[in-house]
């Protein structure tokens, strides 16, 4: 007996047609909660197995999608258990919400790797294919430690950190007292543990709306520009994000990281990145810098490299072209307001990638940039990082339950329970929350009681 | 020169806490065991805190009484004062503590040892252990004699290497004076034993008679005194009881006390273990919470037998004369005698990862060890770790299974998960908040928890095993009883709810959901159960728990499953690790040296993912 997971099993791109699957005994159960067919009549747990069903997905009353939905029973499934696979229809955006009603019907969100790890432990691969299967776990689960991480925006991780703190200051207090009851008295305690709670909830609450406004996590293709000093990275950047004053906004309050840019083209998102001009240098500081743009250039979804025309390339465009290996890039030939020192075509033959002439001083060539990133996208050559929205339907259920764990230590409190019931449902709510920014609770709780509290004979 | 040569099952070595029931276990189920001591006047000696349980120690006393311990009873015979802590709070968290008359529970113990068939007590220091192959086969002593057996218990809490400091006075000897040993740590160390450096300490004791009581605030004991045994009648322990008294520290006291940080050993570094920051010394809590302008103070009694006084919360190893001024700074203590100074401790140890749950090392076979040998701290701690490590030596001697307790089972189990699976770098304490179940590891649950547990070791006897049956059947039937007795919204009932200010009924209901109500209880609403039949008080207490807390109980029972699965998901013993290429390489390292018994176990390992549980989960399947 398991839990019952669920993820998008497909990429995400602007086709607008994605999976979102569901495993394990529950699997049935979430679907015929979620799932009305035209009619209305359909009994969607009473269907045969292996076959196909049109209808809507509703999260309460509200509609969400329109779906075909594959009922799978075990064991003929890939991961030997219970399976639905939702088809959905509505686009990305509706693809996220259908997980997330998946998700708030009792699935949990699988884990890295966790479809196939359960395919085999199920008996549903040959033994032979352990090694495969234990590498795309840990594969997978460094991969997504890592977005998770790198997508959570600044403020959002010090918003939880802040929450945390908090909950586990007061987890520390009840603790404490229940150790040591003759030392520290809880006379009074409950009505100020419950305008805590009012408050701190309150803040997830906010985190919560943001989360469903997609502002949680930094979504869009990520886009790195690079080139060498004073090839015009920055006038470039200028230049797009003058023209597009849909920058995407933050959560209120909040500094923004320099470095890094949202601006919107035609509906598509990107969040830009400008990183320090590519030389080879003796400088440390410099070569940092360096190091970091060569870094980012690896994880970017897109690449624009500005070529300065006006210079004859030389190693340093080397070494950069040799970064563009195996990455989607659009190549800008820049300042052709000046005299070229390279020829375009040598540049085009050159690099494998287009290239677009502009001039970053005299604003022209942007609307060609545009159109072209437009092109790719809706091509298909482009698409988002799809663990995109796992990181978010995974962290918006974490939110989730925490708040719920929170609404559980009211009600303890409203309904004048013991001090000590308050402290477990804080915990749920406190290890939840580290989930997002993956920590988990370990000596936490410990290290809290004797920092703060003097306890002890 | 020919030396003495003994043959015995089982040796303990130590006979403090942990050791007394180590040795009692291990005679009880019949095998021959001997027990040393450096001196059999430390037998079951309280060299710190003159007391037995308080929060979540007195679960761990109760837990090993339910499985056939003897601390709960012993006490119960000694103790002075007795009082219910948490009171107020929920039944999780109720926690009986109670004051010792320390000589008679020391002499109590020795009585019920001496007393003990296939026990023998031993003077003697054991210098070294034997092994052959991986197997324990004796011990040899300072003396030269040797004792050949098949299996050893290790309690030697802090004698190992001891020395006692206060200011720059340093004595290489044991607690309160007593021989330390010397020799066993090079012995450990010889067998590839990773050994560890603790400290602790104490207060000073102080004559009685020059404490001026009236300038404190008197400590009663509970008028109703429930035993800590559930073999003990209650009304055995309805007994005349001493006082403790309160005071506090103030800023006089932290003035002289900070002047003189300097010639603290602590502070000056002549002090080099790692102290628990749970017990901290009156230094320690005058730097780390320099904002406090007081500190508690409780003063206890040592026993009947003297009326020294145990200075609770003023341990300290300061030098003589500033332990003497710092004292006569606190109200009531202005013109105290100091009888025995405050002092530190420190002493060897071993790393406690080395050992599996059943307290048995993992690279000698029969060689095992419980206490603050294992890095704990505490009385309770170390006599619940010593019965473990007895039955265990025991049960495999006879070659049956081992006795573990998990952590949905009892704070013992979660007081040896934690020891063997966590890094420990204090000596560790028992705390609630260390048990995610406690809902259901409540104190006075621990016999139906654990009872069946020792009965079916050999502990506990038959009609003690009767009792805990007959129990379990009227909680049962009387629970039952309640859910399906319906009550209409008639007037006695509305009447009833009112004098509690409890919302009026509109419709029926049942007694269990009035049951429920915070402000209701099994006795409030008794004059509405017509068909009541009194019961006894624990089958009362137990009924009214288990109908209140439903919904709480049931949802740590809901997550008990899921822990449950993990648990049973055993790892082979011989498993390589290094031949898993996909874990990363700090959880192959981690794993490689904890040698978890279950993927339960190795979850809980620091620097253990969940991918890398997933990838072993998967490994163990495809072999």
């Amino acid at each position: 007996m398991e839990t019952t997971i669920a993820a998008i099993s497909t990429a995400m791109s602007a086709s607008g047609i994605g999976i979102v699957r569901i495993s394990g005994e529950d699997a049935m159960e979430v679907i015929s909660r979620i799932y009305r067919s035209k009619g209305g009549k359909k009994w969607i747990k009473e269907v045969p197995s292996h076959t196909i069903h049109y209808g809507y997905i509703y999260d309460e009353e509200e509609l969400i999608d329109e779906v075909l939905v594959m009922i799978m029973r075990a064991p003929r499934t890939f991961t030997g258990e219970d399976t639905v696979e939702i088809d959905c229809h509505g686009g990305v955006f509706a693809m996220k919400r259908v997980l997330e009603t998946v998700l708030k019907n009792g699935a949990e969100i699988a884990g890295p790797g966790e479809f196939t790890k359960r395919a085999f432990l199920n008996g549903r691969m040959d033994l032979s294919q352990a090694e495969a299967v234990m590498d795309v776990i840990q594969a997978k689960n460094e991969y997504a430690l890592r977005s998770s991480i790198d997508q959570l925006k600044g403020s959002v991780q010090k918003a939880i950190c802040d929450i945390r703190k908090k909950i586990i200051y007061h987890i520390a207090y009840i603790e404490s007292a229940l150790d040591d009851p003759e030392h520290i008295s809880l006379e009074g305690y409950p009505q100020e543990l419950l305008e805590v709670v009012d408050k701190e909830q309150l803040e997830i609450k906010k985190l919560l709306k943001s989360s469903s406004d997609g502002k949680m996590i930094q979504e869009g293709i990520q886009t790195v520009i690079l080139g060498k000093p004073n090839a015009g990275k920055s006038s470039l950047l200028n230049l797009l994000l003058g023209e597009n004053r849909a920058i995407v906004t933050d959560i209120a309050g909040t500094t923004r990281d320099i470095l890094e840019e949202y601006i919107t083209l035609h509906g598509i998102t990107l969040k830009i990145v400008d990183t320090a001009g590519i030389r080879e240098t003796e400088d440390i500081v410099e070569k940092i810098g360096v190091d970091r743009a060569r870094e980012m250039a690896q994880k970017a979804d897109l690449i624009l490299y500005v070529v300065d025309s006006s210079v004859p390339l030389d190693s340093n465009d080397e070494e950069i072209m040799s970064m563009l290996n195996g990455k989607k890039a659009i190549i800008l030939y820049n300042k052709t307001d000046l005299k070229a020192a390279i020829e375009i075509d040598r540049l085009r033959e050159k690099a494998g990638h287009p290239v677009i002439p502009i001039s970053a001083k005299e604003e022209t060539g942007i609307t060609e940039l545009e159109e072209k990133i437009k092109d790719m996208f809706f091509g298909g050559e482009l698409s988002f990082n799809d663990e995109v929205y796992i990181t978010n339907a995974r962290h918006k259920a974490a939110l989730e339950e925490a708040d719920k764990s929170l609404d559980l230590v009211r009600n303890s409190i409203l309904g004048g329970l013991p001090e000590d019931f308050f402290s477990i449902d804080l915990m749920n709510a406190y290890e939840n929350l580290g989930k997002i920014l993956g920590e988990s609770v370990g000596e936490d709780l410990v290290n809290e009681i004797f920092s703060k509290f003097c306890t002890g004979k | 020169m020919k030396n003495l040569v003994k043959d015995y099952d089982i040796v303990v070595v130590g006979a403090g806490h942990a050791g007394c029931e180590a040795a009692l276990a291990g005679a009880r189920l019949g095998l021959k065991t001997i027990m040393f001591t450096v001196s059999v006047e430390s037998i079951a000696l309280m060299p710190c805190n003159p007391n037995v349980g308080g929060s979540s120690k007195g679960h761990l006393v109760r837990e090993l009484d339910a499985l056939g311990g003897e601390m709960g009873k012993n006490i119960d015979k000694t103790f002075i004062q007795s009082k219910m802590l948490n009171c107020s709070k929920g039944p999780a968290v109720h926690s009986l503590r109670a004051q010792a008359d320390k000589r008679a529970y020391s002499n109590a113990m020795r009585k019920t040892l001496e007393n003990t068939e296939n026990l023998t007590i031993k003077q003697g220091e054991v210098t070294k252990l034997l092994v052959e192959d991986g197997h324990i086969t004796g011990v040899k002593t300072y003396s030269g004699a040797t004792y050949n057996c098949k299996a050893v218990v290790l309690c030697t809490g802090t004698y190992l290497k001891a020395r006692c400091i206060y200011g720059d006075v340093s004595n290489y000897t044991g607690p309160d004076g007593l021989q330390a040993a010397n020799y066993l740590t090079d012995s450990l160390k010889e067998l590839g034993i990773e050994m560890f450096r603790f400290k602790t300490g104490t207060p000073a004791r102080i004559a009685g008679n020059t404490i001026d009581y009236s300038k404190m605030e008197e400590q009663f004991g509970d008028e109703r005194v429930v035993p800590f045994s559930f073999s003990t009648d209650p009304e055995d322990v309805q007994i005349e009881q001493k006082s403790c008294w309160l005071t506090y520290t103030n800023e006089k006291t932290h003035e002289i006390i900070r002047a003189n940080l300097d010639r603290s050993p602590l502070y000056s570094g002549m002090i080099e273990g790692t102290g628990p920051r749970y017990c901290p010394s009156i230094e320690d809590k005058v730097v780390r919470f320099a904002d406090k302008n007081r500190h508690q103070v409780f003063i206890e009694p040592e026993g009947l037998y003297t009326n020294e006084m145990y200075i609770g919360g003023m341990s300290s190893s300061l030098p003589e004369d500033v332990q003497e001024e710092m004292y006569h700074s606190v109200p009531g203590l202005e013109n105290a005698k100091i009888v025995k100074n405050a002092y530190a401790i420190e002493y060897d140890c071993i790393n406690p990862r080395q050992l599996y749950p059943t307290l048995e090392f993992k690279k000698i076979k029969g060689l095992f060890s419980g206490g603050q040998f294992n890095g704990s701290s505490g009385y309770e701690e170390a006599a619940a770790q010593g019965l473990i490590a007895g039955i265990n030596a025991a049960l495999e001697i006879k070659g049956q299974e081992q006795l573990i307790l998990d952590r949905s089972e009892a704070y013992i189990g979660v007081l040896i998960d934690d020891l063997v699976t966590k890094e420990n770098h204090e000596p560790y304490r028992m705390m609630t908040s260390r048990a995610e179940y406690r809902l259901l590891l409540r104190q006075d649950n621990a016999d139906l928890r654990l009872r069946k547990k020792g009965y079916q070791v050999g502990l506990v006897s038959e009609e003690d095993y009767q009792k805990l049956l007959t129990k379990e059947r009227e909680i049962k039937a009387e629970i039952e009883r309640l859910e399906h007795t319906n009550i209409g919204n008639t007037e006695p009932v509305q009447k009833l709810l009112e004098q509690y200010k409890s919302t009026p009924l509109k419709s029926g209901t049942t007694l269990a959901e009035l049951i429920r109500r915070p402000e209701l209880s099994y006795e409030a609403i008794a004059s509405l159960d017509k068909e009541r039949q009194e019961l006894p008080w624990d089958v009362k207490e137990q009924v009214d728990i288990n109908i209140k807390y439903d919904g709480y109980i049931r949802r740590q029972l809901k997550q008990v499953e899921q822990f449950k699965k993990l648990e049973a998901r055993k790892i082979p013993e011989d498993l390589d690790y290094e031949q898993i290429g996909s874990l990363r390489i700090e959880a192959r390292q981690k794993l490689e040296a904890y040698h978890p018994i279950s993927i339960g176990q190795a979850s809980r390992i620091s620097g253990v993912s969940p991918a890398d549980i997933s990838v072993l989960l998967v490994y163990l399947s495809s072999k």
